[in-house]
């Protein structure tokens, strides 16, 4: 167990399942870096560092680097997960989704299901989704509300180092394609992370901290916020149970519908854009399936349905924040506490 | 050459705007005060500015993450440009889009692009608009050796070959997509790709204004005619970094400081036409003098702006809705 950054936490789990099975290998662009090119070999180890080291291991034939060109590395990887290796191919920006989309969404997620079972694709592809990075419309978004609407995709949002490393493994193991989200702007938060390797099921929610009043459901980076805002309210004797579902595909229903059972109140928190985004899906599903425990309607806090913009006061203003996530949480408390006394 | 003292000039002079705006964003960069990402052109204004020469208001150009060139070449205005990368609301996109995303459609610049490879398709529909409406203008994608490997470019060159579209592909070749060396990943030659699809190609000497300027007039000229695309393979270099910030550890040790004493449009120009007598060297001092001033102002002016209003995260999304 060490400190480690939520890079190096996956820069780890990478690491350890190209020890452990040699039909792993790493693509993308600059996934090293260098190629070709007169000065250092694996001279950036990903755009932000997070693959830096892997290609000294494990060399150019395991670690490699990529023309820009993402149907067409991101479709070897489909094709290569499908005969026999598991690739985990680095799209970069979750943003370059649009440009190779079709590899992903009509080849790889349904492959198992149109060839009667018979196929495995074991393949991740990884990416940096979220906004906060100054890197405006088409460098920010979150988009994982589309890969979620697949069927045949797993997608993976972690919250933190922890989250990370054991979800990535799972990740690789996995023998169905995965989406692996990382926050950009979180390479650097740091936690006590074990050495060894470890895996994390997929569709099992983390509770990241129980309370009896309201539930929040947050999604990735959010489950920070989220947290933040429920340590201020716990001053004022507000308690609220966290949820982090981890994946949103496969989701763990059946914990945020116990946690919704227990508090009768529910907040979502998603960074997505707020229409057919994760926090809309909650909502159903507990609209539906537990509508009787409910003290107070759903609240749902996330951007405007605003493309992300690029200057910083217009960006601040545009992903949800602590304060944000607090009022929400107070506005269901005191329609709760109206309730109560019309009865 | 059948460029007169005017052109002459003006040519001098945006080409210093542009590596002055450059240099000065690299100093400014360094200071924190500008958010976000920002890719340099500094070193390879010979190609907008030969390319751009030849165009009006009614032709498009789409440009690249690297676009801050191609805008001052095709006329946008520096202060807008600057406030813009400043993220303020008087901006050329109100501060919404940042350095990756300057546009400003009435100058027929349709913008940075955060994508590889985004620009090719959409100029095959500003040349389309050009024919269909007959308006007699030209559409020009800048893209880099690293856009050249997308699927968006080759399909646009097919595109554009059987349409026969009024369209010139300017491919950049600095060496590098980010990190990662064209000689590496780029297959065959970029003239012969296009060959391959029925398009007149030729390499030139990106450091050589009078080089890239002749080498557009002819491709230009034929998409004018309505003899369809052509392919400009422009080699040159980038001084910086893929963006601010980057060490640039695969380039060869002194390679950008090399590249900087040796190959230098800026110079080249200088010693062309001082050397031809076409200019006198009192001239382009005059212009580098101007331009210091002009950047100076527009930094300051960038700085004092004013944010966007809390408001404006809201508009802007649709017409109507």
């Amino acid at each position: 167990m060490s400190k480690k950054s939520f890079r190096q936490a996956i820069n780890e789990a990478l690491r350890q399942e190209m020890r452990r099975d040699p039909r792993v290998v790493v693509m993308g662009e600059d996934v090293a870096g260098g190629a070709g090119a007169p000065g250092e070999d694996d001279a950036w180890g990903g755009v932000l560092g997070v693959t830096k080291g892997l290609l000294s291991e494990f060399g150019r034939e395991r670690v490699l680097d990529t023309p820009l060109s993402e149907s067409a590395y991101i479709g070897c990887a489909a094709g290569a997960a499908a005969t026999g290796l598991r690739p985990v191919a680095e799209l970069m920006f979750v943003d370059f989704l649009g440009v190779c989309f079709d590899q992903i969404f009509n080849q790889a997620a349904k492959f198992r299901y149109m060839f009667g079972g018979r196929a495995v694709t074991p393949l991740v592809i990884r990416a940096m989704y979220g906004a906060g990075f100054r890197a405006a419309s088409q460098h920010s978004q979150c988009l994982y509300p589309i890969f979620t609407h697949i069927p045949g995709l797993k997608v993976v949002i972690p919250s933190s180092p922890y989250d990370a490393k054991g979800l990535l493994i799972q990740a690789i193991r996995d023998d169905d394609p995965v989406i692996f989200l990382e926050n950009k702007v979180q390479y650097d938060q740091e936690e006590e992370v074990p050495d060894e390797s470890y895996t994390i099921p997929f569709g099992e929610a983390n509770l990241t901290r129980e309370g009896t009043d309201v539930t929040i459901v947050a999604i990735g980076r959010m489950v920070q916020i989220a947290n933040q805002a429920a340590d201020r309210l716990e001053k004022d004797g507000i308690s609220c149970t966290v949820v982090d579902p981890r994946t949103t595909s496969p989701l763990d229903t059946g914990t945020i519908l116990d946690c919704v059972a227990e508090t009768g109140r529910l907040v979502i928190v998603d960074e997505a854009s707020p229409r057919c985004n994760i926090a809309t899906d909650i909502s159903a599903l507990v609209a539906q399936e537990a509508f009787d425990a409910l003290r107070a309607p759903i609240r749902m806090v996330c951007p405007p349905h605003v493309p992300v913009p690029f200057a910083p006061n217009l960006e601040d203003l545009y992903v949800p924040n602590a304060a944000r996530v607090e009022s929400a949480v107070r506005a269901v408390m005191r329609h709760a506490a109206r309730q109560g006394a019309r009865t | 050459m059948q460029l007169n003292r005017e052109d002459l000039l003006r040519a001098y002079r945006t080409m210093r705007l542009i590596r002055d705006f450059e240099e000065r964003l690299h100093v400014e960069f360094a200071t924190g005060e500008i958010p976000g990402f920002v890719h340099l052109y500094a070193g390879e204004e010979a190609s907008a500015v030969g390319v751009c020469m030849h165009l009006g208001d009614k032709d498009r150009i789409v440009s690249t993450h690297r676009g801050h060139g191609h805008c001052i070449a095709k006329g946008c205005d520096v202060d807008g440009m600057m406030s813009e990368i400043y993220g303020r609301k008087a901006g050329l996109c109100g501060g919404k889009g940042g350095s990756m995303h300057i546009a400003d459609l009435s100058k027929g610049m349709l913008g940075a692009n955060g994508i590889v490879g985004g620009g090719p398709p959409l100029i095959c529909g500003a040349a389309l608009t050009a024919k269909v409406l007959k308006t007699g203008g030209v559409a020009i994608a800048f893209l880099g050796d690293g856009a050249s490997n997308q699927g968006t470019t080759l399909e646009s060159y097919n595109l554009a070959s059987i349409w026969k579209l009024p369209a010139v592909f300017v491919v950049e070749d600095n060496g590098y997509a980010e990190a990662t060396s064209s000689s590496y990943a780029v297959a065959g030659s970029q003239t012969e790709r296009a060959q391959g699809f029925g398009m007149p190609a030729q390499t030139v000497d990106g450091f050589d204004f009078f080089a890239v300027h002749e080498a557009a007039r002819t491709a230009i000229d034929r998409a004018r005619a309505g003899e369809g695309p052509s392919l400009i393979h422009v080699q040159l270099s980038r001084y910086y970094g893929h963006f601010e910030g980057d060490g640039m550890t695969y380039r060869a040790p002194g390679e950008a400081d090399r590249l900087r004493t040796e190959s230098d449009c800026l110079k080249r120009f200088r010693a062309q036409v001082t050397e031809a007598a076409l200019l006198e060297a009192s001239d382009l001092d005059a212009i580098d003098r101007s331009v210091t001033e002009q950047i100076e102002t527009s930094v300051r002016k960038a700085k004092s702006a004013a944010l966007p209003a809390d408001t404006d995260l809201m508009t802007d999304v649709y017409v109507m809705y």
